[in-house]
């Protein structure tokens, strides 16, 4: 035969997209049936970029050798009693939030891409999201065996998937994933893909795994390593879908321009969590949350927005409120936890006064104005044997679903409330930013399934607080909740390492 | 003589997870356990999908079959991700030698037109076909509800997706690595009337609501047919005619086959026993898809292999649905 030899880029067309034909029998239309409803206009499929070229048998066998090696660690670390290795008891509470907060959302990343991997009608988008969906069962699922062995000796961790449908602060991370997964398949790919995985996946992802890696813990970071490289792929999707959604229609730039606003301000408002776990709950710590903003956000992420300018694209809406919130987002977010620790799955503590010190030095405009006394005044009360808990239940912003804690960044001394009319209802929320994506899709938002309101309205089991947190959200009380001090984690880990 | 290295025992607290404690008991729980049981959300769903709003995120209500417990549904090979990996990843080395071999000896070379031109024809057409069990599969993985089966959905899309490739690099070893062959094949796929009724049920399949019904259809019904004549019989009529080496190349799907009926039988056999619902629901279902998928093949089959070749196929396939207790 006298045709040309493939090269690499044909050859993988062949071996994906070109196993897809136009139909003429069926109605392309119902075999894929939600590519137009969202506005996005699509002229060509074909002028999409594979991100990554992978075939099949080269991933099963990438993918079984780092298995190989990662499961080896995991057998290790149980064999050698690995959890001993930790910086201190402290430090596991942060993999408690991981896997309650954080796994879930891998698993219904597996179902979000296994949806739009399904449903786009490009062959080349589709098989990209099928491999996404799949390393996402794999994160799911390596995540869970890495904890495994920490369920056996820590408190928290034994009924992760139950809280995290129930449990009011696990709504934060649960409702932003439903969010993604109910939209159309082009938005779940700006929310997770770009926004998320592309933009934001050095602040969530990143500092857990470091954080495990600068506290002893090998379970964690050895699967954040073994993940790396499923990530970087991830990334690529995320940058393609972007491109090739600008270039394909003009008219998609506006619909893109809102989603990048809207999943921005979502993302960061999940990441508050994650802010206080670097700030609060490390205790070696990796670097402050306002020096992660800034080299990850910032400045990598100022870079893309520059890049993306050409498109038309700006940087997200609320971004100047960003700049504010690093300084104060963390020692809020955890102030919240410290007053609520009798209704959370994993331990709070007042900071060390090294740590007070770490925190002065690395928010020197607002941690000894505005936090410290706050500290110095529960240290006091703990030493005087009232270790406070507020009893009263928060409201809570209706987009976020996280309580209105958050202040004024003007004004650190001002909580922020901010609320819409909707069809005679009042809806409440904490920054302009979420009362933003509020106003724009008020009949998605008026569904929140607001733990709080729940709680009042009967749904979640009985009467009391404490009913609802042993009976509907399985807590074990006096276990998985309450301060660090005096816990059974506590305690266990004082007699293992020896110490009154 | 055994030695016995002491290490520090530390008494755990717990043996497993509290839904896997509520499920088995309180011991040391399995890997295929502890990655699998209860991970799909079950309830206080924040939102109704804009793209289906009659149903919830995660909805049981997205097929007609109904089970007390969709993780009755259990894998019998216990694959999770890493497992599954492995396992594939061990096929796939034992298919690279066979692919390495026939490169190396040029053995394409000793196959006559014929046999190539047969393999243009009929085999590797089958790629499209393991396109659309691709996506029929992703389909039951995002529609799906539970772990234990939507995840061996996913595997089972992603092995369909393995094999197009396969067959596609059949056809690149036959044409010199030009791709040729795959234009030709799709050339027949798309216009020769012996595939034409194939074709219009690949695509009709797509467009299937319920996804119990379209998994089932694909993973039992045209599944067996397809595997029993074009990788048995088919392989039989190709060593008639010198092209035995064939078989080398087409081993994975034998192999592959044999383990995905293992898991899918399993899982039928668990639905049909749950309910007499269920039992003639599937009864149904396979009858209708039995029937188009008989019609769809005729053409092809009669012009590739013997006259008794379907009814040897149904009779392939009578056995698996008896077994499954589908049919009495």
């Amino acid at each position: 035969m006298s045709a040309k030899k493939l090269n690499l880029k044909d050859k993988y067309r062949l071996l994906t997209r070109d196993l897809d034909w136009e139909y003429s029998y069926a109605d392309r239309k119902k075999a894929f049936p939600y590519e137009e409803f969202e506005g996005i206009k699509i002229t060509d499929w074909s002028k999409w970029e594979d991100p990554f070229r992978l075939t099949m048998d080269a991933y099963w066998k990438y993918q079984a050798e780092k298995e190989k090696k990662l499961y080896a660690i995991f057998d290790a670390f149980a064999q050698n009693n690995g959890h001993l290795n930790v910086t201190d008891a402290r430090y596991v509470n942060a993999i408690k939030i991981f896997l309650t907060g954080v796994s879930p959302l891998e698993y219904q990343a597996y179902q979000g891409y296994a949806h739009v991997g399904r449903q786009f009608g490009g062959a080349g988008a589709r098989v990209a999201c099928q491999m996404q969906s799949i390393d996402e069962l794999r994160h799911v699922q390596t995540q869970i065996h890495a904890m495994s062995h920490y369920n056996k000796y820590f408190d928290g961790f034994q009924d992760w998937t139950h809280m995290h449908d129930r449990v009011w602060y696990l709504s934060v991370p649960k409702s932003f994933f439903d969010d993604a997964r109910s939209a159309g398949p082009f938005e779940f790919l700006i929310a997770i893909s770009f926004s998320f995985e592309y933009v934001l996946t050095n602040l969530l992802f990143v500092p857990f795994m470091s954080g495990a890696a600068h506290n002893g813990d090998m379970a964690t970071c050895t699967f954040g390593f073994s993940a790396q490289s499923d990530e970087a792929r991830h990334m690529t999707l995320g940058l393609e879908i972007i491109k090739f959604l600008l270039e394909q229609h003009e008219d998609n730039v506006p619909i893109v321009q809102k989603w990048i606003d809207k999943w921005f301000w979502r993302g960061t408002r999940l990441l508050s969590i994650v802010a206080m776990m670097m700030d609060y709950m490390l205790p070696n710590k990796v670097m402050s949350w306002k020096e992660a903003w800034e080299v990850y956000f910032e400045e990598a992420g100022g870079a893309l927005f520059k890049d993306l300018a050409r498109y038309g694209i700006r940087m997200p809406k609320f971004v100047e409120t960003t700049e504010k919130e690093k300084e104060h987002i963390s020692h809020q977010a955890w102030w919240i936890f410290y007053n609520y620790g009798h209704a959370a799955g994993f331990h709070t503590w007042i900071p060390s006064d090294e740590e007070m010190d770490w925190l002065s030095e690395k928010y020197p405009d607002t941690f000894d104005k505005y936090y410290r006394p706050r500290w110095e005044l529960a240290k006091k009360m703990e030493a005087e044997g009232k270790r406070f808990y507020s009893q009263a239940l928060p409201q809570l912003c209706t987009t976020c679903q996280i309580p209105m804690g958050f202040t004024e960044m003007d004004d650190p001394t001002q909580i922020a409330y901010r609320s819409s009319d909707y069809e005679g209802e009042k809806y409440h929320f904490c920054s302009d930013g979420c009362k933003h994506i509020f106003d724009q899709e008020p009949e998605k938002y008026v569904q929140s399934w607001l733990p709080v309101h729940q709680i009042y309205q009967g749904n979640c089991g009985g009467a009391s607080v404490e009913e609802v947190l042993r009976d509907y959200y399985k807590l074990n009380l006096g276990a998985d909740n309450l301060d660090i001090k005096g816990s059974p984690d506590e305690q266990r880990w004082k007699e293992w390492k020896g110490v009154a | 003589m055994t030695i016995e290295i002491k290490t520090s025992t530390l008494e755990p607290v717990r043996n497993t997870f509290a839904n896997i404690e509520r499920r088995f008991g309180d011991k040391p729980a399995s890997r295929y356990q502890e990655a699998t049981y209860d991970l799909q959300a079950e309830t206080n769903f924040h939102y109704r999908p804009l793209w289906q709003p009659e149903f919830e995120l995660n909805d049981k209500n997205r097929t007609k079959i109904v089970m007390e417990d969709w993780y009755a549904l259990k894998d019998p090979r216990q694959f999770y991700y890493g497992a599954y990996v492995q396992q594939r990843a061990k096929m796939q080395e034992a298919a690279e030698s066979s692919y390495g071999f026939f490169e190396k000896r040029n053995l394409a070379d000793y196959l006559s037109d014929d046999v190539k031109n047969l393999l243009i024809t009929y085999l590797i057409p089958l790629r499209h076909i393991e396109n659309t069990a691709n996506l029929n599969n992703m389909y039951g993985c995002a529609f799906g509800y539970g772990t234990a089966i939507t995840q061996a959905l996913l595997y089972n899309a992603m092995d369909r997706l393995g094999i197009a490739q396969y067959l596609s690099r059949i056809g690149l070893m036959i044409d010199g690595n030009t791709g040729q062959s795959l234009i030709e094949s799709k050339q027949h796929w798309m216009e020769n009337p012996a595939w034409q009724g194939m074709r219009a049920l690949c695509e009709e399949m797509t467009t299937v609501e319920d996804w119990f019904e379209v998994v089932l259809a694909q993973n039992l019904v045209m599944d067996t047919l397809i595997f029993n004549l074009f990788y048995e019989q088919l392989d039989g009529k190709l060593s008639a005619m010198g092209g035995r080496d064939i078989a080398m190349l087409t081993e994975f799907m034998q192999a592959w086959n044999k383990d995905v009926s293992k898991w899918f039988d399993s899982v039928l056999k668990t639905v049909v026993s749950e309910s007499d619902e269920n039992k003639a629901l599937l009864h149904a279902w396979t009858e209708k898809w039995q029937a188009k998928t008989l019609e769809a093949l005729r053409p092809a089959i009669k012009e590739l292999l013997e006259p008794e070749a379907l009814d040897l196929a149904v009779a392939e396939l009578e056995k698996r649905i008896k077994k499954a207790g589908i049919k009495a």
